[in-house]
């Protein structure tokens, strides 16, 4: 772990999480009260065919405008974006978002490796990776993808997440910049850029 | 794995040898296709790959098939149907002859969904089903109209959001674990194949399907197909997309009227 990474030139923080994930995100999305010079993504194992519900709590939590995810929607900073259940969320070259129905990937659509590997690639070191909460593998070989290609990962601290196993694995298999508790991943959060 | 580079040398190969045009899809899941077949038949590098696709035909049809996204269900988003039943099939019930057309049909799964509206509605003595798709294979099985049998039971559900009454089983009859859909329904459908890169408008309709299909477009293919959809389409016609497509970003919205919150545009000049 190094500790005084300085995180600067961020253009998109991507967030994964499945299980126990929510009530992190709960947490964290009020304190954040700044408008973010990058772009938040977010990729959570959700129910499909489920409608907004997500959307609604997650805007209904957060003075950071929430964009609705629809195919070739532009990326921007200051905005949230959340996968839409039932597809998976890629990225394209010029700042766009795509969707893919797409076979499951870790019985999982939206996949958050399918979705980091994809940032990753567009992004590079101007990317963010966080992992939270979950009883799946799904995650990991997405981590190792932002890292290889500059970005920094975080993961949250195992002992922290209602369902660690996720993290752990993340952990075991990626050595992550940072293993970091809820107010840890919120500082973290808060020092982007700054 | 396969580099940004790779994947443009590949395209350009497939587009000298085949002819097929794929330099408008959508780098990021297009990337992702091409790496999964290169893992599934285990190339060790990109010129294996290359040669096979150049020198065997039959490898060729694979990766169309393989590269290419064709998963479908019947009344796939069973609220999109309940529009179309309660919405939009009354207004087509008014003319004395209805055309439609499936671009993008896969299998046929929709296909077959729509003339079951049609029939409901008693409207389907009265039209022509078009249904096209690139990859000859999903044709067949749709010209068929055999869908493997357990997956009856999530679409009766589906039929069942969607505002069906009937019992959904009277549409097919089973066999082996297929069921093999009534040739009522299919008497009025044309199947064809028809490339949304390179092909042309090719009749005038009232409705034009196109869903799940525009999301493997980058924008400025997409732009092609709503234009072909535009001269493909009778005044006051609609266009329906999947449900996370959308015209919003498109020039040509200002020629469209989004209904509701529905992916369904009316056109209006
Ligand atoms: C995911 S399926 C959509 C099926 C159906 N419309 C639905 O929504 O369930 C996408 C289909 O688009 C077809 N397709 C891809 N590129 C195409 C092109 N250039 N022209 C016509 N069809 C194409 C594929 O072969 C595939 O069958």
């Amino acid at each position: 772990m190094e500790k005084n990474r300085v995180i600067e030139g961020c253009k998109v923080l991507i967030i994964g999480g499945s299980a126990g994930s929510l009530e992190v995100l709960m947490e964290l999305l009020p304190k954040l009260t700044f408008v973010p010079d990058f772009a938040i993504v977010l990729v959570l194992h959700r129910k499909s065919a489920e409608d907004s519900t997500l959307e609604e709590l997650i805007s209904y939590k957060t003075e950071i405008p929430l964009m609705d995810v629809e195919d070739k929607t532009p990326l921007r900073s200051g905005f949230i974006y959340i996968a839409p259940s039932d597809y998976h969320l890629l990225f394209e070259t010029n700042d766009v978002l795509s969707l893919d129905t797409s076979e499951k990937i870790n019985y999982s659509r939206p996949s958050i490796d399918v979705s980091f590997e994809s940032a990753a690639a567009v992004y590079g070191p101007a990317l963010v990776g966080i992992l939270l909460s979950g009883a799946n593998s799904d995650g990991t070989e997405g981590l190792l993808a932002i890292k290889r290609a500059g970005g920094s990962i975080v993961v949250q601290m195992p002992e922290s997440a209602q369902m660690p196993f996720m993290p752990m694995n993340a952990i075991e298999n990626t050595s992550p910049h940072y293993v970091l508790d809820v107010k840890g991943i919120l500082n973290f959060i808060l020092h982007i850029n700054s | 794995m396969i580099n940004d580079r790779e994947l443009e040398v590949l395209i350009n190969e497939v587009f000298e040898y085949h002819g097929f045009d794929f330099s408008g899809y959508s780098r990021a899941s297009l990337k992702r296709r091409v790496e999964r077949l290169y893992q599934l038949d285990g190339f060790n590098n990109l010129g294996e790959m290359l040669t096979k696709i150049r020198l065997e035909p039959t490898y060729f049809k694979r990766m169309i098939e393989e590269i290419t996204v064709n998963v479908t269900e019947m009344f796939r988003d069973p609220l999109f149907y309940k529009v179309l039943r309660e919405e939009i099939i009354p207004v087509l019930a008014t003319k004395p002859f209805i055309r439609l057309w499936h671009a993008g049909c896969a299998s046929g799964e929709e296909v077959y969904s729509m003339a079951i509206l049609l029939q409901e509605a008693n409207l389907l003595q009265k039209s022509l089903i078009y249904a096209t798709d690139i990859n000859p294979v999903v044709l067949d099985t749709a010209k068929k109209g055999i869908f493997p049998l357990q997956m009856m039971k999530q679409y009766s559900e589906n039929y069942r959001i969607s505002g069906g009454k009937k019992d959904f089983s009277d549409y097919y009859t089973a066999n082996y674990g297929f069921a093999k859909f009534s040739s009522d329904l299919s008497v009025k459908m044309v199947f064809s194949e028809h490339n949304l890169v390179s092909d042309g408008s090719f009749n005038e309709f009232d409705i034009i399907l196109c869903r799940n299909v525009l999301i493997y477009f980058d924008k400025e293919l997409q732009e092609r197909a709503f234009t072909l959809f535009d001269n493909s389409l009778a005044k006051l016609g609609y266009l329906a997309l999947g449900t996370k497509e959308t015209l919003k970003f498109s020039s040509l919205q200002k020629r469209f009227k989004q209904l509701n919150k529905d992916k369904i545009w009316k056109k209006t000049e």
